[in-house]
């Protein structure tokens, strides 16, 4: 199976009584582009940060090519080892860079740490290229560029590793429409010419139609469904899936019928949960 | 993030947003420094020759403050005594801020026992008041500028301690430490390259203004003839000679030092707190 890049089986977290993660299970092909979709609290985030490394797991295994990813890496040659399976973009490109450091150091930094004795200055020129930063940004500090430049220098950041894998933790949710979709489109380029694999954290679905070939749905903690984007998209199979479409705003959209709806599938849960005796945490 | 600089009650009063109050500090506070560091050049006698026929002469052209009970040109004392006077608390805010900050990044950085430890362990020095202590070691070590420094030093730490841990626990959380983590860094490499950095001024706005604090308990301890040795020119140590010139009626001899220890500490509380400000309004 050297063509799976990234197997997640069994992967459990709870927080007290909550299970944030709750036995996930999913696999993501070699340059393959793989959607997690929820609600907030539906344990995607968990999910991510148990994945890099962030947070460790109560159960299941993270494997990168096969290799499992231990929850803590003890040691320089580990963390570097780590680091170049898994990178991550994270949510707010206003709070992922240090304020101080400027664009041309945050790069330089990394690639001393991984590429010791090469010439940066030509590497860092080149990622700032590949995102589409002229040199220009190179000696600005964050506060100095706007919110799509900076979640470009966050993910020539996180390019400067060179992973395997590049997990994007609701990368373009900060930012607005317009530049959303130029950081998608450029996402799109950097995994045609790198075959990066993508794992896209969203609650956007816009979003996962865009950069997507597999989606998988999650709430509470479980995975309620998942399959091809364009599948689950058209034909939603579980009642949750159907209700995150039809709660994106569009012509013709009403906002109580969605609520009644979202009751409705909370009541036949705890109905059923009752009828099974399994404790599920309360609705969100 | 909470900005908690520790204020003693009576001077906090003193605070102020106006400028003027601030540019006024610090040219005076500039003067003062400027002073100490040119005064073997600037005092128009040797601060130590006794000309008892002049004993408690009023300011003239020849002895801009007057001439003290032992026959002291008062200008010139006062000049020299800056040297002693701000040495001092320079040494209590230098070791205080390195040892604090060191104990408060520890603490703060590592969690767990050895923030119990560490936060128990300097709060115990805070139940101490800071004056006895000194007045303890300077009766074992006899007098000295440094046995006063080094107890003050040990009585100012854990302010600072406990301010920099405070920060440092609220910078942990942001999401750029993470981010770092991520990408293979090692804690201590974010802790000293990052963390220290974003913290540091805040930090040393409060070490400006405990050096107005240890200037005065300093100045006490002089006064007490627990810090200097006599002949020392030294802010304190004068007003403590210029008792016996009150009882003679002539009081200049004690109030002017009086009123340059006053001045002093109120401009560097007066800039320091500023400077806090500064700092919070810039970055948060």
């Amino acid at each position: 199976m050297s063509d799976l890049l990234l197997d997640v089986s069994g992967l459990s977290r709870t927080f007290g009584d909550v299970h944030a993660v709750d036995d996930v299970s999913f696999t993501l092909a070699e340059g393959g582009s793989l959607g997690i979709v929820g609600e907030s609290g539906s344990g995607k985030t968990t999910t991510a940060r148990i994945i890099v490394g962030l947070d460790r797991a109560d159960a299941g295994t993270v494997r990168v090519h096969g290799a499992e990813q231990t929850g803590t890496a003890r040691g320089r040659a580990a963390r570097l080892a780590r680091a170049r399976r898994i990178q991550m973009v994270f949510q707010d490109p206003y709070l992922s860079l240090d304020p101080r450091t400027s664009v041309h150091d945050v790069l330089r930094e990394t690639l001393r740490l991984h590429f010791p004795g090469t010439d940066h200055a030509a590497r860092i020129r080149e990622l700032l290229d590949q995102v589409g930063l002229g040199t220009r940004a190179a000696d600005a500090r964050p506060r100095e560029l706007s919110g799509g430049q900076r979640q470009r220098v966050a993910i020539a950041r996180a390019l400067a590793v060179e992973p395997a894998i590049l997990v994007l933790d609701e990368a373009v949710a900060a930012l607005d429409v317009s530049v959303q979709a130029q950081i998608l489109n450029l996402l799109a380029d950097i995994r045609e010419q790198t075959r990066v694999g993508y794992l896209f954290i969203t609650h956007d679905l816009g979003v996962v139609r865009c950069v997507t070939d597999d989606v998988i749905v999650m709430r509470r903690g479980r995975i309620v469904e998942s399959g091809a984007t364009a599948r689950v998209l058209e034909a939603p199979e579980h009642p949750y899936t159907q209700l995150l479409l039809a709660s994106v705003p569009r012509p013709g959209w009403d906002p109580r019928a969605i609520g009644a709806a979202r009751r409705a599938l909370a009541e036949a849960e705890s109905a059923g949960a009752e009828a099974g005796g399994a404790k599920r945490p309360a609705a969100v | 993030m909470t900005m908690t600089l520790v204020r003693r009650p009576g001077l906090a009063k003193v605070r102020t947003k106006r400028a003027p109050l601030y540019v006024a500090s610090l040219v005076f506070a500039g003067v003062v420094v400027l002073l100490a560091l040119l005064a073997p050049w600037i005092q128009p006698y040797d601060p130590n020759i006794a000309d008892l026929g002049n004993a408690l002469a009023p300011p003239s052209g020849d002895h801009l403050f007057g001439v003290d009970a032992a026959g002291r040109d008062t200008f010139s004392r006062l000049v020299a005594g800056a040297r002693t006077s701000l040495l001092g608390p320079l040494g209590v805010v230098v070791f205080s801020t390195v040892l604090g900050a060191a104990v408060g990044v520890a603490a703060g950085w590592r969690g767990g026992w050895l923030d119990s430890v560490l936060s128990r362990g300097s709060e115990l020095t805070l139940a101490f008041p800071g004056l006895l202590l000194a007045i303890l070691i300077v009766s074992v070590y006899g007098e000295g500028l440094l046995a006063p420094v080094v107890a003050l030093s040990v009585a100012y730490f854990p302010y600072v301690s406990r301010l920099t841990r405070s920060l440092v626990l609220a910078e942990r959380a942001r999401p750029y430490v993470a981010a770092y983590q991520v990408q293979g860094h090692s804690g201590l490499q974010i802790c000293v390259r990052h963390v220290v950095p974003n913290i540091a001024p805040v930090v040393l706005a409060q070490s400006t203004v405990n050096f107005g604090y240890a200037l005065i308990d300093l100045a006490g301890l002089s006064f007490l003839g627990l810090g200097v040795p006599a002949l020392t020119p030294d802010w304190g140590r004068m007003v403590f000679d210029g008792k016996s010139a009150i009882q003679s009626g002539y009081p200049l001899s004690a109030i002017i030092p009086c009123l340059a220890i006053v001045l002093t500490v109120v401009a560097f509380n007066v800039v320091g707190e500023r400077w806090a400000d500064k700092v919070a309004g810039r970055t948060r």
